[in-house]
């Protein structure tokens, strides 16, 4: 039983060592398998479009959607949307303030035209932050931001105190300032 | 793995208006395209910044595969059939105009681009005739980040990292259940402490095209 053991633990270690002589004798351009075509499974853009605005038939459907074709499908489902969620929690509190312009000027039609097509715009001349609407920084509180200044926070991002803000405003972990940036791993 | 059950099951609740919100790492698609749907190709973000380090460079970023334990992290590994895709509009239309393609086999990075996109649309092949960057993937025990340049100023990183994104997602399904509640003033991230599987990409802005404003967006294919 031992014997056969110790011949099992020795194939397993003469089989491993020759996979890794392998590994290393390889050269880049030999083994990448760059054939084929891939299909499509997931996509995005601004950070919690999919999840606030798609109801759950629908979001398997955006994410296989081209941007380009994205607007005249969903910016009429987003619409509807924002005006439901709106009209529900008026029903719930009815100290709520409803939504009328964003702090951003945007009309419940200019928002949800706007988010509909999931393309993060970034500005390749100077400072990039999704507060103004500009990239997105992984100190950005995304969260905050869309809760503040796109949905909730009213003409000036100061109503509805309790619904603009999670009180989470930071990571977990302090980001690098070199690359990659971000945090190692708990 | 119970983690993200539980929160599934939060999931499960219809909230106000009849929407669901969920953080995009909890919502994993089971989506139509003809590759299989799972954790390892459900994109939890992506970001786009100028580099703090260098301002003549963007940074992009995604993330997948999120909610992973310590334990998990250890031994999540980067799928070998699926393309991590960045896509680049930089004429304003929606549609891309570059990619940048990364794919992972054997332990190795590749990342092609930023190069023309072909054919655009929901399928892609891989562009080898525009710039290549080649990284080991850095692996969870690594106590440094394995990166590489290329002649071009391209660096590329692959490995788990502290997963970026914060937020009270369990308190805002309370939220939306029962609005009048609010959120605490004490809030607590439900993502503290749980991994993803992160590509990062640094680009020097002149490999980007003349735009003042790109758009940008990711995706995940797979073969």
């Amino acid at each position: 039983m031992i014997r056969f053991n110790k011949l099992s633990i020795l194939a397993v270690a003469a089989f491993g060592f020759v996979l890794v002589s392998c590994d290393k004798n390889d050269t880049p351009g030999d083994t990448f398998d760059t054939s084929g075509t891939y299909m499509q499974n997931d996509q995005m853009g601004r950070p919690a479009v999919n999840t606030v605005f798609n109801a759950s038939a629908d979001k398997n459907t955006f994410n296989v959607t081209t941007p380009s074709a994205m607007g005249a499908i969903f910016a009429p489902k987003f619409l509807n949307n924002l005006v439901a969620l709106d009209a529900a929690i008026k029903a719930n509190d009815p100290t709520y303030v409803q939504y009328s312009t964003n702090a951003l000027g945007m009309s419940p039609q200019v928002l949800t035209t706007t988010l509909a097509t999931d393309v993060l715009g970034v500005s390749m001349t100077g400072a990039t932050s999704l507060a103004t609407l500009t990239g997105r920084n992984l100190t950005d509180d995304v969260i905050d931001i869309e809760l503040k200044f796109l949905i909730f926070g009213g003409t000036d991002g100061t109503k509805n105190p309790k619904l603009t803000s999670d009180n989470v405003n930071a990571n977990d972990k302090p980001f690098l300032a070199t690359f990659p940036f971000l945090a190692a791993p708990f | 793995m119970k983690k993200k059950l539980l929160l599934g099951s939060l999931l499960g609740v219809v909230l106000v208006g009849g929407i669901i919100f969920a953080a995009d790492h909890i919502d994993a698609p089971a989506v139509t395209g003809a590759g299989p749907s799972s954790l390892n190709n459900d994109i939890t973000d992506i970001y786009a910044f100028q580099s703090p380090a260098d301002n003549s460079k963007m940074v992009f970023v995604m993330n997948t595969h999120g909610l992973l334990s310590p334990a998990a992290s250890a031994t999540a590994t980067f799928p070998s059939n699926v393309m991590f895709e960045f896509n680049i509009d930089n004429t304003g239309d929606n549609v891309e105009d570059l990619v940048i393609q990364c794919l992972v086999q054997n332990g190795r990075m590749r990342v092609y681009g930023p190069v023309a996109v072909g054919t655009p649309g929901l399928t892609s092949t891989v562009k080898t005739t525009g710039p290549m960057t080649e990284v080991a993937v850095t692996s969870y025990a690594s106590a440094t980040p394995l990166t590489a340049t290329n002649a071009n100023g391209i660096k590329v990183f692959a490995g788990p990292r502290d997963d970026p994104f914060f937020f009270d997602f369990v308190r805002y399904n309370m939220v939306l259940a029962n609005p009048v509640i609010g959120f605490s003033p004490t809030g607590s991230d439900t993502f503290a402490g749980s991994n993803v599987m992160s590509i990062v990409v640094e680009v020097p802005k002149a490999l980007l095209g003349t735009a003042a404003t790109i758009g940008v967006w990711g995706e995940t294919k797979s073969k």
